[in-house]
């Protein structure tokens, strides 16, 4: 019991900062149109690739000779890295299909 | 001091960029400035990283920027051109393999920092770790499984009592991250048996939930990827990613539920429900259908067509696979020269994912404002004159309404046996990806236009215009 209160007290900021984007991310979305249920779950998809940020800090923490952390974390950064970008521009794609039809009519 | 500050006002920049992202993903006019918005996001927050952030404890700046660079260069290069290059009806697929990295990503992270920041007796941020590293791993081989069924190189296979087993196993792997995170020395082989066990887990979650409920799968396995990104930022105390992986989380969360919604399932259902598995229930057993089935020669479908006033297409996902949906778009416009009315039927789940059935067809410049949702267009039914499925099957199957024994039983569907008359275009009599029998396919009204969707709509273009 102890060390939850104390874990609690401890990180209390980020404690706060998950309860309330919960609260954010199902308001954001709840009005969502199910035309662009495709388009949103793939740009939902490449926003969770910022876990790349954590492969960038581990790789730069990883000292020169700890191998395991530098190839694992090489690795990382590249999958990371495919989740953004690769997600980022398959939405892009679908979008654009939905775009020119606008500008056309 | 300044950098550090820098770096905060980076992160929250990002934290808002991907909330803004989310809200204009929501609506159709502002999608695509959306996605660029949490994209711009996402690159300030990684180039931030990269050259501000300064470990809190030490005071250093990152090294082997080398290896960082290199490694976002090759993952830019592979992820832009994979996709590019893949089609729209491969898209689901492509959504699983990328969130099966992301997860993958979380996983590795865990493994490195369960072996560089473990400290006896900090339960909880052991736990996180350890969370993160189980969470990551099953939406990697989850997403794996998702990818491979949705592209047809897995076959559905369940082990005897799945769900019993699955429970097991994910008891046997609460009970091992206990023992990991309270333990006084960081044990890695307990740590590599616990990875693999995860990666099992993924496996065998998915591996009995039929094809037909891959959407909802990759759905749930995206905001896993969510939480497991979350799980990464609290033990960097990282705000961009503590938001951004919770946002994902909680958004995915919500997402899957609407998804289930339109399928009239529940979420529990789906994941212990075997639906279209190798199990039993596919068939379904009031589905004892009997009356013969009735074909139309292309003539006389487009004499039909042609004298129609009003002509609804209800596409499925055989359309997507036979690429017909530009020959679609081309039937649609000859019938309209001769004055018919022609609209789309769009039912929430045709095609592999909510959605995807309205991006291929706009991908073959058919008209955003003819496609129809389900409800409205289930209103206009009873004054059509002619239904045209194409490729679909499920989506139409009158067993969801009036069979109490069918699995997809309580589906809403679009009610094409309340219209005039009803075409079915069909490569073979094959059940549908649910695996169930169809009964409107015996139905009086109905006729059959057998072979591939794209040559059968051709030929029908072709004598249309004779007509």
């Amino acid at each position: 019991m102890d060390s939850i209160l104390s874990f609690i007290s401890v990180y209390h900021e980020m404690i706060f900062i998950i309860i309330l984007s919960i609260f954010l991310g199902i308001e954001v979305i709840s009005h969502v149109p199910s035309v662009l249920h495709t388009p949103l779950m793939s740009g939902a998809n490449a926003i969770h690739g910022v876990v790349i940020v954590g492969s960038i800090i581990v790789m730069g923490e990883a000292a020169p000779d700890n191998y395991f952390a530098l190839t694992l974390g090489f690795i990382a950064v590249i999958l990371g890295t495919l989740n953004v970008v690769g997600g980022f521009v398959v939405t892009d794609r679908m979008l654009e299909l939905f775009n020119n039809k606008k500008k056309k009519k | 001091m300044a950098e550090n500050a820098i770096l905060i006002i980076i992160y929250l920049l990002g934290s808002v960029s991907f909330i803004l992202g989310l809200k204009m993903l929501s609506h159709p006019e502002s999608a695509r400035r959306g996605n660029l918005v949490a994209a711009t996001g996402m690159t300030l927050a990684i180039l931030g990283t990269i050259f501000l952030y300064i470990n809190p404890d030490t005071g250093e700046h990152l090294h082997n920027f080398l290896w960082i660079v290199g490694g976002i260069i090759i993952g830019s290069i592979v992820g832009t051109i994979s996709a590019r290059k893949v089609q729209m009806t491969a898209m689901p697929q492509m959504v699983s393999l990328f969130n099966g990295m992301g997860g993958a990503c979380a996983a590795i992270i865990s493994v490195i920092e369960y072996n560089h920041r473990f400290a006896p007796g900090s339960f909880g941020m052991n736990g996180t770790i350890l969370a993160g590293l189980l969470i990551g791993s099953v939406s990697f081989s989850g997403s794996m499984i998702a990818f491979g069924k949705l592209n047809g190189n897995v076959k559905d296979f369940s082990l005897p009592y799945h769900s019993v087993f699955n429970l097991i196993l994910l008891a046997v792997l609460i009970c091992l991250g206990v023992y990991l995170s309270v333990t006084d020395t960081p044990n890695m082989v307990a740590l590599g048996i616990m990875a693999l066990l995860c990666l099992g887990y993924g496996v065998f979650f998915v591996m009995p939930i039929g094809g037909a409920d891959m959407p909802v799968v990759i759905s749930l396995l995206n905001s896993f990827t969510g939480v497991a990104a979350a799980c990464a930022g609290f033990i960097y105390g990282n705000q961009v990613m503590l938001t951004g992986g919770i946002l994902v989380g909680s958004a995915g969360t919500i997402l899957t539920l609407l998804m289930t919604k339109a399928m009239n399932r529940s979420l529990l259902n789906v994941i212990v429900g075997n639906f279209g598995g190798g199990g039993n229930a596919a068939t379904g057993e009031g589905s004892t259908t009997q009356g013969t089935i009735k074909e139309i020669s292309l003539n006389d479908a487009a004499v039909l067509l042609s004298y129609s006033k009003k002509v609804y297409i209800v596409p499925g996902y055989g359309l997507a696979v036979a690429q017909a949906q530009h020959v679609c778009h081309d039937l649609e416009k000859t019938l309209e020269e001769k004055g018919v009315d022609v609209e789309y039927a769009i039912h929430p789940v045709a095609g592999r994912m909510p959605g995807h059935m309205n991006v291929l067809l706009a991908e073959a410049d058919v008209s955003y404002d003819k496609l129809k949702e389900m409800e409205p267009a289930n209103e206009e039914m009873p004054s059509t004159d002619v239904v045209l499925v194409i490729g679909a099957n499920d989506v139409v199957n009158p067993a969801a309404k009036n069979n109490p024994s069918s699995p997809i039983y309580g589906m809403p569907i679009i009610e094409v046996d309340k219209a005039q008359n009803v075409i079915v275009m069909k490569r073979s009599m094959a059940a549908g990806y649910a695996g169930i029998e169809n009964e409107l396919f015996y139905e009086p009204k109905t006729r059959m236009l057998f072979g591939d969707a794209k040559k059968s709509l051709q030929n029908l273009v072709t004598e249309i215009k004779q007509v």
